[in-house]
């Protein structure tokens, strides 16, 4: 893992530095609540419905344990000793105190985390695959180049006041875990006749209006990166609109331009600068990737004791199926603790559970862990004659839910308990869903299903690219929730379809269950939920979900509620 | 209030004006002033020929929407050019700013005006600006003694500073 140097560190310190006199200058009244608040977003800092919220950077997922103990601390000391993980790499504390914020960037700086550029309209913190680095299906290890976009990115001087947010995903497999196609600027590593480069994606996102990225360039040396990402982001500076809002991202731009303009104006912006000193180094590309060197893996793994556990241990079975993901390094397996426990909040993590999952990482898998944009937490390098320790340890703290890819492991933004631009409550809708499929039997059975709840249209949540996706809608004040069908993330993402008029808080586990029916009804052998859906289309699910709904039950039960 | 013009990191007296059209006023029609004066870019572009036989010392401002293309080739008639920030989150002046000093090699005054807040100073700085016109509500002296010195180091190139971090390492 990427390991500070002494220039690192003083930045690092020297924003801590900046934010506690930004504070202390609102506090005097020097910089007024308007000034203060893009300044404080900068560091994310929001204000929400009951209390601020700060929002921590976990740099493409990648965490020590000194880390994850430092996050426990902050959770327990200056907050109600839990965090969220976010679908974008980041823990969130629900409950500081403003006041306390640089006391709290300072703790985390001394283990070289920070909450720079975590919100506001700025270049925000990269993403990858939780896998990156271990993933058997890997072609080029993402990492070395997403830590030199992070620092590309961090406190760009030309790029701090953009028209609006700006997210880069990179990742390295052919499969893609890191949703490139709906980022303000996605990338695929790939070789090309030998030669290693990025196929650059511009122009996706999801929020109000999702749309799929488009390719600018299929091909780049990965040489070029970060002349490249310069040329996208002067022209979306200079170009992108700036008179709402709403049509500030650079998708709208690349739309309204048309792809083929907008990589003109790249193209050309590019050929200035192409080659120039930021052009990257062999010798930088080395020493970054010299810190993401394997870790001494141990090449005589004796996975005849797991053999028989699994034989043995059907719940043990079960959670091996479901919680590990295949590794390059015979004898290991990635392990992700699922944070989709029955009844929590997804993507929660309490200050206990943290210290437990850093006590694992030392002991199981090199003292580091990473984070999921579906909100889990992953030790990666676990040897299969451990996995049985760690399966009873993380158990007992409620961290081995068998979920993943399943129904339960739902993607939930923080919603209406928490989020201020929420139209609805999401958490819980997730989990009157994880009550009604709490059988394991029947979960497994349902199979490979992603389920996605966003508490408005912001779509923190990623609803449009779950295969059911649930957003929280506002109609005459009351809450209700709109369903897609068929979205997906990977390299074939798409967005989901609307399934037809929202239903109400109560009626959602009901509606999965009908959708979950005509699948299982339906369904050939071998065929995943979205297999089906591909083969029978929407109307099936639609003509089930609303039988017997003379014009929508739901519009009955929505005069009820105002 | 009137902004304090901060150069050298100092408080300097400001001696140009920056001309204004008021509600009836047009770039043809609006009348030139002399002395030091900074002319908007439309009435540059209108006046040209008039402006440069009537002042010696010449500034330009340019707006948000003001297309740096167009004034590109005459850069050489200004002592100053004011970029303007409409609102200090409004960071196109940042590329407009590095476009200026790195493309088209401007090396007269380059100074922030508008909504220019201590917060700015360094990310101003680094792009290439060299007068900044803070708003006169603000605290100068601090301004002055801790904004252009936030961060000791950067990683990007810049106007400031043209070699990556990474090419400067021992
Ligand atoms: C609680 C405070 C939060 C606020 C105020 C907030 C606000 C927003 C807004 C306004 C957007 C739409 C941006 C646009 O389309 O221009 C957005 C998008 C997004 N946010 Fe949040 N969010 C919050 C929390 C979260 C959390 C907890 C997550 C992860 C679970 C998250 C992840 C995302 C993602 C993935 C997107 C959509 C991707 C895209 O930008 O296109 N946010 N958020
Ligand atoms: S989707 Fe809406 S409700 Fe959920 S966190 Fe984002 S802004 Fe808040």
């Amino acid at each position: 893992m990427y390991k500070y140097d002494a220039i690192d560190r003083q930045l690092i310190t020297e924003r801590v530095e900046q934010f506690r006199d930004q504070v202390s200058r609102w506090q005097s009244g020097e910089l007024t609540s308007d000034e203060f608040r893009p300044l404080r977003l900068q560091n994310g800092l929001y204000v929400q419905r009951h209390a601020p919220m700060l929002r921590i950077a976990v740099p493409y997922g990648m965490m020590n344990t000194a880390q994850l103990r430092k996050l426990a601390f902050v959770a327990r000391t200056y907050d109600k000793g839990y965090g969220h993980f976010s679908t974008r790499h980041n823990m969130q504390f629900n409950w500081p105190k403003i006041e306390d914020c640089p006391d709290i960037l300072g703790h985390l700086a001394d283990v070289e985390m920070h909450a720079i550029q975590t919100s506001g309209n700025c270049l925000r913190n990269i993403t990858t695959d939780q896998f990156a680095g271990v993933a058997a299906d890997e072609v080029i290890d993402p990492r070395p180049l997403a830590e030199i976009l992070r620092q590309w990115t961090t406190f760009h001087p030309e790029f701090a006041f953009l028209p609006r947010k700006f997210k880069i995903a990179i990742s390295g497999t052919k499969e893609d875990r890191a949703v490139t196609w709906f980022h303000d600027i996605g990338l695929h590593l790939q070789q090309q006749d030998g030669e290693t480069g990025f196929r650059v994606i511009v122009g996706g996102g999801l929020g109000r209006t999702p749309i799929r990225g488009q390719i600018v360039r299929p091909f780049l040396p990965w040489q070029h990166i970060l002349t490249y990402c310069e040329a996208i982001l002067r022209v979306y500076n200079r170009f992108g609109r700036r008179d709402n809002a709403y049509k500030a991202r650079i998708k709208i731009l690349v739309q309204a331009l048309g792809v083929d303009a907008f990589t003109q104006l790249v193209e050309t912006e590019w050929a200035q600068i192409k080659d120039g000193p930021a052009t990257l180094t062999q010798a930088e590309y080395d020493r970054i990737a010299a810190h993401f060197t394997a870790p001494a893996y141990d090449r005589q793994v004796d996975a005849s004791a797991f053999a028989n556990q699994i034989e043995n241990d059907k719940a043990f079975a079960r959670w091996v199926e479901r919680n590990t993901h295949p590794h390059q390094v015979a004898g290991y397996v990635a392990v992700t603790l699922s944070l989709k426990q029955h009844g929590a909040a997804p993507g929660d993590i309490s200050a206990d559970q943290m210290d437990l999952v850093a006590d694992l990482a030392d002991q199981y898998s090199f003292g580091e862990l990473r984070v999921s944009h579906e909100q889990n937490v992953i030790l990666a390098d676990v040897r299969k004659s451990d996995l049985h320790a760690v399966w009873q340890a993380a158990k007992g703290a409620g961290l081995a839910t068998p979920n993943i890819g399943l129904l339960t492991a739902i993607i939930c933004c923080p919603g209406g308990d928490f989020c201020d631009l929420a139209n609805a409550k999401s958490i819980p809708i997730a989990n009157a869903i994880q009550a009604r499929f709490d059988n394991l039997d029947y979960l497994f059975d349902i199979g490979e299903i992603d389920l996605n709840i966003s508490g408005c249209m912001n779509a923190c949540g990623h609803h449009h690219v779950g295969h059911i996706g649930v957003l929280g809608v506002d109609k005459n004040e009351a809450e209700f929730y709109q369903v897609t069908l068929g979205g997906r993330q990977g390299y074939d993402a798409r967005l989901g379809k609307v399934i037809g008029p929202s239903f109400a808080a109560e009626e959602m586990p009901d509606v999965v269950e009908k959708i979950i029916s005509v699948y299982l009804e339906n369904r050939h052998p071998d065929e995943r939920f979205l297999d089906t859906f591909d083969r029978i289309g929407i109307d099936p699910f639609k003509n089930r979900v609303y039988e017997g709904r003379a014009h929508g039950k739901a519009k009955t039960a929505q005069k009820e509620a105002a | 209030m009137m902004a304090q013009l901060i150069k050298d990191n100092t408080l300097a007296a400001d001696t140009w004006q920056t001309l204004e059209l008021g509600p009836d006023e047009t770039p043809e029609n609006v009348a030139l002033p002399s002395g030091d004066v900074i002319f908007p870019a439309a009435v540059w572009l209108a006046r040209k020929t008039e402006i440069i036989s009537g002042n010696k010392r010449i500034g330009l401002l340019l707006k948000g929407d003001d297309r740096l293309e167009d004034i590109g080739g005459d850069l050489d008639h200004f002592i100053v050019i004011a970029i303007d920030f409409p609102k200090f989150v409004d960071g196109r002046g940042y590329s407009t700013a590095s476009l200026l000093r790195q493309r088209y090699r401007y090396a007269g005054e380059l100074r922030a005006v508008g909504d220019v807040l201590h917060d700015q100073l360094f990310f101003l700085k680094r792009v290439g600006f060299d007068a900044y016109a803070l708003k006169g509500d603000k605290n100068a002296v601090q301004a002055i003694a801790k904004g252009f010195s936030t961060f000791s180091d950067a990683y990007q190139t810049s106007t400031d500073q043209p070699q990556p971090r990474f090419r400067r390492r021992a």
